[in-house]
């Protein structure tokens, strides 16, 4: 007789889901699914409403990357006022850059949320310790001095955003055809300098440092499990620049296979083209994929992991050095090694730090040419807008009629591009950890989390779903009964 | 002048005063919806309710005379106007985190000042049309507390014929534009009508968010500060 075993909820991960791992009559795993189990429907009561106040509702779905669908949102509504890349006619330098920096400030304390807040108490505490144990507050008894710079560097992110976007949280700067606020020289050199309570640049550059020595120390001493823990294969996407290199705000959307060849390059707005979506009853989250290579050849990874494979080099020193080291690890080749995806946002916290920098000593932060507002007869009434999120590739597209009501809107959020590559994780993680085992311990079910949160999945956004989503795993046997379950 | 006493406090104010201004005048905040300072009063929200010699009143249709004995932060007077607010909350769909007017709206403004945390009122949900026809006005009927401001106040310039109205009555009313008049309104006028609406319910089409965060009307002063310092028009 089989087994099921549950995971309900997963925790440490934004949002809720569900595990179920179906193991045979020899204990071998015949089936294993995350289960998202709530639904949102923001795509539908966004319609009707004024198209200029659409990413401001919208970007209430999410309290972690908001800043990214704030400004998927409003590369939208350029498009459907007849400013933007569709058209050519583009946002001033100004901003562009008033729109990066907040960006960057956003991925910046959401990759030091998802690192160190998440992911990092397993890593320094291992994955069999108590749950009550392996938790930040489990990280503070540990390392209380990597905390204090933690707290100190997230809240740095956190304080820019607020700066540039008004709040903290769900704020504003982007309006259609621009921005309606520069960065006063007083707050640049706030950030540059550091102030009560706010550390400088410099001490942002060498506490950004810290995710990527955790990592090393930890790689060092858990070289095996890090990297043969799950190898996941799939496409990598991103938006690349002009050069073939990952930007975090605009760009061409690239796929790359697992030979670090380019299967599709194509501009964002044709992506109804590429892609197409399944759907399974069991979850409320779709599974995109490229249309014309299938769901199991056309499934994608997007997130850090897929940037940095995607990279072949950085424009700032310190990141780049990093992403040597990392592509030498795997001799060039795309990594696909699912515990690396820690390792890719180590480098990425590195590289937007330095981007920052780039940006906070930029005049053209300062300058008043803030908008572009076009002819009435520029009017276009639909817009798609793709920023790269935190945890990857985000689509905003929306349509209006004449009279300016939205009366469709898709997003398409990084964590339902990763779906089918969080499900082949749960399966992957299952055959190593649980297949022929008759005891189950708690170390193990862990490790099925552990591979979920390397994607740092915000399920709330991607599933559009409504209500409590923690995380259980369930063991079902092959008469369909379930064995074993976990609920959290 | 004339004397009166508001909240226990002797004070003195110019003959013709209204008790908003006499009250804001002495330092005490009277919280107002449809009161817009030096134009006739239009009585419609009654938020501005006090007990004047005993009697619960709007005091916006108030003028001052002397012995007047007026109680505005009494303890029963003052859970009124806070129902008052929570009321005009439940009866209508307002949805703060993604209105336009948030920062700058009155209706927002005062639920914070009158200390409301949740109506006690079950919310009514009601379905609202939303009016677009206009070229450059927009009314978002969800958020419309019927005031009366835009109807008293926003005129078409030639003729003095009003561009908006209120049509039926209790539940079913609604607010109305006039899209001929409407259309012939010039842009200052037609950011007027948006000014003076205390909600987000009459929008400048394609026009949103020009105000950062933070810089916002009641976010720079809050609303009982501009009645205590005689700025509720500015």
């Amino acid at each position: 007789m089989g087994r099921k075993l549950v995971i309900d909820p997963v925790t440490r991960i934004e949002g809720h889901g569900k595990v179920v791992i179906n193991l045979d009559e020899e204990n071998q795993v015949a089936d294993a699914k995350l289960h998202v189990v709530e639904f949102r429907g923001f795509e539908k009561f966004v319609q009707g409403h004024p198209f200029w106040e659409a990413p401001m509702l919208l970007q209430r779905i999410c309290g972690i990357c908001f800043v990214s669908h704030h400004l998927a949102g409003a590369k939208t509504l350029d498009d459907m006022i007849g400013v933007g890349y569709s058209t050519g006619a583009m946002i001033t330098p100004t901003a562009e850059k008033v729109r990066r920096l907040g960006h960057y400030a956003q991925q910046l304390q959401s990759h030091v949320t998802a690192y160190f807040y998440l992911v990092v108490p397993e890593m320094m505490l291992g994955m069999d310790a108590p749950p009550e144990k392996r938790n930040i507050l489990g990280l503070i008894e540990e390392d209380p001095a990597l905390v204090k710079r933690v707290v100190a560097l997230r809240k740095w992110g956190q304080e820019l955003i607020a700066v540039l976007l008004g709040k903290r949280m769900h704020g504003i700067n982007s309006v259609p055809g621009g921005v309606n606020d520069n960065l006063s020289a007083a707050d640049r050199d706030r950030f540059l300098n550091g102030d009560s309570g706010l550390l400088s640049m410099a001490e942002v550059m060498e506490y950004a440092q810290d995710g990527l020595k955790v990592f090393r120390d930890f790689h060092e001493q858990h070289r095996e499990e890090v990297d043969s823990f799950a190898d996941v294969d799939a496409l990598n996407m991103c938006l690349v620049d002009d050069e073939g290199n990952a930007d975090y705000y605009h760009g061409r959307l690239r796929v790359t296979d697992s030979d670090g060849e380019t299967v599709r390059d194509f501009d964002y707005h044709d992506y109804l083209a590429h892609f197409a979506e399944a759907t399974e009853e069991w979850s409320y989250m779709k599974f995109p994929y490229i249309r014309e290579l299938g769901r199991e050849q056309g499934s994608l990874r997007v997130g850090p992991l897929a940037r940095v494979n995607n990279t072949q080099s950085y424009a700032t020193p310190m990141a780049q050095e990093a992403l040597a080291e990392f592509k030498a690890y795997s001799d060039g080749k795309p990594n696909n090694r699912v515990l690396h995806t820690m390792w890719a946002r180590a480098i990425e916290i590195i590289h937007t730090a330095e981007l920052i920098e780039q940006l906070l000593n930029d005049p053209e932060l300062q300058e008043d040419s803030l908008i572009v507002v076009p002819d009435e007869g520029a009017w276009t009434g639909e817009g798609i807008g793709v920023v790269e999120a935190p945890r990857g590739t985000l689509l905003h597209h929306y349509r209006a009629d004449e009279a300016g009501r939205i009366t469709f809107a898709n997003l398409i959020v990084a964590t339902t591009q990763n779906n089918q590559v969080l499900n082949r994780t749960v399966r992957a993680v299952s055959e190593r950890y649980l297949a022929g085992k008759t005891e189950i311990t708690e170390g193990m079910m862990n490790a099925i989390e552990v591979g979920i949160r390397a994607y740092d999945p915000c399920l709330s956004c991607a599933t559009h779903a409504l209500g409590q989503m923690p995380l259980k795993v369930s063991i079902v046997d092959a008469a369909g009964r379930t064995i074993d379950e976990r609920v959290r | 002048m004339i004397k009166l006493v508001i909240d226990g406090k002797p004070v003195e104010v110019e003959e013709g005063t209204n008790l908003v201004e006499a009250a804001g005048e002495n330092g005490v905040y009277i919280p107002t919806l449809c009161y817009l300072k030096g134009e006739p009063c239009i009585g419609t929200c009654r938020v501005c309710s006090v007990r004047v010699n005993g009697n619960v009143t709007a005091a916006c249709s108030v003028t001052v005379s002397n012995d007047m004995e007026v109680d505005v932060n009494e303890p029963e007077v003052t859970d009124m106007r806070r129902a008052l607010v929570e009321a005009l909350f439940a009866e209508g769909n307002h949805n703060c985190p993604s209105c336009e007017k948030s920062g700058r709206c009155e209706l927002q403004a005062v639920g914070y000042e009158t200390g409301m945390m949740v109506s006690r009122f079950p919310y009514r949900y009601p379905p609202r049309d939303r009016d677009v026809g206009a070229k450059h006005l927009w009314l978002e009927r969800d958020r419309c507390i019927f005031c009366q401001r835009c109807v008293e106040h926003i005129r078409d310039r030639t003729s003095g014929h009003k561009i908006f109205s209120i049509n039926g009555r209790g539940s079913r009313a609604r607010i109305e534009i006039d899209v001929e008049l409407a259309d012939q309104m010039p842009p200052e006028q037609v950011r007027e009508a948006m000014d003076i609406c205390p909600v987000g319910c009459i929008l400048e089409k394609r026009v949103g968010f020009d105000v950062p965060m933070g810089q916002r009307k009641f976010e720079v002063q809050t609303h009982r500060e501009r009645a205590t310092e005689g700025k509720s028009n500015e």
